[in-house]
């Protein structure tokens, strides 16, 4: 009961992420205060970080979850050594170098090289965005980037842009990766400040 | 245009990229013992091995195959194979048979991987592949009987 529960809790966080339109950098110009600014453009990147192209390949422990309402992978897959499914069924038994349109109706499998999970330790389903934001700049647990390479990731990453073209049957992230990475950018800027 | 192996032999196909290759598989080089299940990767009944790793065939356009090597049931080979077709008639494993050339593709790529694989191991490796005959427990026990042929 307490796993649905949970689940629950996170198919509806999303959802607003989904409704909502990226804004852009000049809009934050006029919020007085750096820190209070910082803030307001990190919870602008939470628009696309928690929204269910993203959470769905960064859970927590196990395997992944799938679609708009985040429901466990069908079929069921484990996150395995390697954070790309078990032996015998790694992530490319099925997610292949691109999107790929089902031929019997409709939809698609979502693809890219790579394809896989994020690490546990760069789990967000679950998480508040005060403890998203201390984990993206800990190197510990972001694959030891500093800011600039943080950035990077987020901007110009392969993967990370497949959000923005998931492909038939999946709602994009909002706005562009570029907008994304000027924001990132922009918080970087001014302090990389994180949520109280 | 896409060419590729299909058990070893070269094959070149005149077919849109995006064509499955469980379509030309089955259609163009009538190597039938892969079967259709659902088309959308749920089932597992079109695995075959791609780079000697499982594939759904049912989502693998042909153009993304271009230089590939493609085994399926009906040419597939190697010690994995013949311990797992031996294991499978030593307890009758397949029911109604359709999921089967599915099941002894992912059963050989665990195998591969993995000569050793515990219940878990099975399990994780062979979650896809869905039998409506359930004949799931046959198929555990045929995976470890062909892990300890291999072992011996």
């Amino acid at each position: 009961m307490k796993k649905w529960l949970m689940i629950a809790a996170l198919a509806a966080t999303p959802a607003l992420a989904q409704d909502a339109e990226l804004r852009a950098v000049g809009d934050f110009d006029d919020i007085e205060g750096e820190e209070v600014r910082s803030v307001a453009l990190f919870e602008e990147m939470l628009k696309v970080i928690e929204h269910p192209r993203c959470l769905n390949c960064h859970p927590v422990n196990g395997g992944p979850t799938q679609g708009d309402d985040m429901t466990p992978h069908m079929p069921p897959v484990v996150r395995g050594d390697a954070d790309f499914g078990a032996p015998g069924m790694f992530c490319t038994t099925c997610h292949g170098t691109q999107n790929v349109a089902f031929v019997t109706g409709d939809g698609s499998i979502p693809g890219h090289e790579p394809w896989a999970l994020a690490p546990v330790s760069m789990g967000w389903q679950g998480l508040s965005g005060a403890e998203i934001c201390a984990q993206l700049k800990d190197p510990e647990r972001n694959g030891d980037r500093d800011l600039a390479e943080l950035h990077e990731h987020m901007a110009e990453d392969g993967l990370v842009g497949w959000g923005w073209h998931p492909g038939d049957g999946r709602t994009p992230v909002p706005g562009t990766q570029e907008a994304f990475g000027e924001i990132v950018q922009a918080w970087i800027d001014t302090g990389a400040a994180c949520p109280g | 245009m896409a060419t590729f192996t299909v058990n070893g032999k070269d094959v070149t196909l005149e077919v849109p990229d995006d064509t499955p290759l469980l379509w030309a598989l089955r259609d163009d080089l009538r190597l039938t013992g892969t079967k259709f299940g659902c088309g959308i990767a749920q089932c597992g009944a079109c695995t075959v091995m791609v780079d000697g790793m499982p594939r759904r065939s049912c989502v693998t356009p042909i153009g993304t195959l271009d230089g590939a090597s493609v085994e399926t049931i009906e040419g597939i080979e190697g010690p994995e194979v013949e311990a797992v077709q031996a294991a499978w008639v030593g307890i009758d494993v397949p029911q109604c048979g359709w999921c089967q050339s599915g099941q002894v593709m992912s059963a050989v790529g665990l195998l591969r991987m993995n000569p050793a694989p515990t219940d878990e191991d099975i399990d994780n490796a062979m979650a896809g592949n869905v039998c409506r005959c359930a004949t799931y427990v046959r198929i555990r026990q045929a995976i470890h009987d062909a892990a300890d042929m291999l072992e011996g």
